[in-house]
């Protein structure tokens, strides 16, 4: 009784593409959970004052931290378009594997379009009135 | 009426009746972020962000703080919920499952109460 399979037990299916969105929902859900930890300390930094908002965006303007934001950015848009996907399929559409593959593909295209342009608008706002 | 075979409430087996309460949840959280991320990103990305007054100014505002308040809440929430459900999925020890589970609690709990605080004393400051 103990022993039986629990879901997920990912290796006895045969891999598809559409599969490797659903892992990505998951992988790109928790990564936004670490940008909203982020997002908490940066307000906090901003109530802290001038100096302490200072140094976070000194701190938020490295390459590193800007690699970061981006990937944050990416997280963000994917887990967005993907989950409105889901929110499809809860109401019974769209179930199909033909139209699931399709969705996935427009899941894909607009995640990467709006992840380049947010990446371009949050430099533009970043050096905006840079010291 | 109870679904439940008669074997399995005797051994008390089976849903403990909170599965859909936390689905339910999930996409509630899931529809109130769509307007709220989309309205906090054009917001944002609308400011200088390394300017002090541009982005205090902007926080500070009842509606603007009203609604990041709002987003901190639906977000930490949504977050939470998703967290538990990969922490169930992927960690199969009794004692490290609730752990952990216990710990992204708190985390999640300590990082709201911050956001929240710090957008409050930008509003009431």
């Amino acid at each position: 009784m103990n022993q039986r399979p629990l879901s997920p037990h990912l290796s006895v299916y045969k891999f598809t593409y559409t599969m490797s969105l659903s892992i990505l929902h998951r992988l790109t859900g928790v990564a936004a959970s670490v940008g909203f930890l982020v997002f908490a300390w940066w307000l906090m930094a901003l109530a802290s004052g001038p100096a302490a908002y200072a140094a976070a965006m000194r701190l938020l303007s490295t390459p590193v931290a800007k690699l970061l934001l981006a990937g944050f950015t990416f997280s963000i848009v994917y887990h967005f378009c993907n989950g409105i996907r889901h929110l499809v399929w809860d109401t019974g559409a769209g179930l199909e594997r033909a139209q699931a593959r399709r969705s996935g593909a427009a899941v894909i295209v607009i995640t990467l379009l709006l992840t380049a342009f947010l990446v371009w608008a949050g430099c533009a706002a970043l050096t905006r009135g840079a010291p | 009426m109870s679904l439940q075979t008669p074997l399995g409430r005797v051994l008390g087996k089976g849903s403990a009746g909170e599965g859909v309460g936390h689905w339910w949840l999930q996409r509630v959280t899931a529809i109130a972020l769509i307007p709220l991320t989309v309205w906090f990103a054009i917001g944002l990305l609308g400011h200088s962000l390394q300017s002090y007054e541009a982005m205090r100014g902007w926080l500070g505002q009842p509606w603007v703080a009203v609604f990041t308040i709002l987003l901190v809440i639906t977000l930490s929430w949504h977050s939470r919920l998703g967290v538990q459900v990969v922490i169930e999925d992927y960690v199969h020890g009794k004692v490290a499952k609730n752990t952990l589970l216990l710990l992204f609690t708190f985390v999640h709990v300590v990082a709201a109460v911050a956001a929240i605080f710090a957008v409050l004393l930008l509003a009431l400051s």
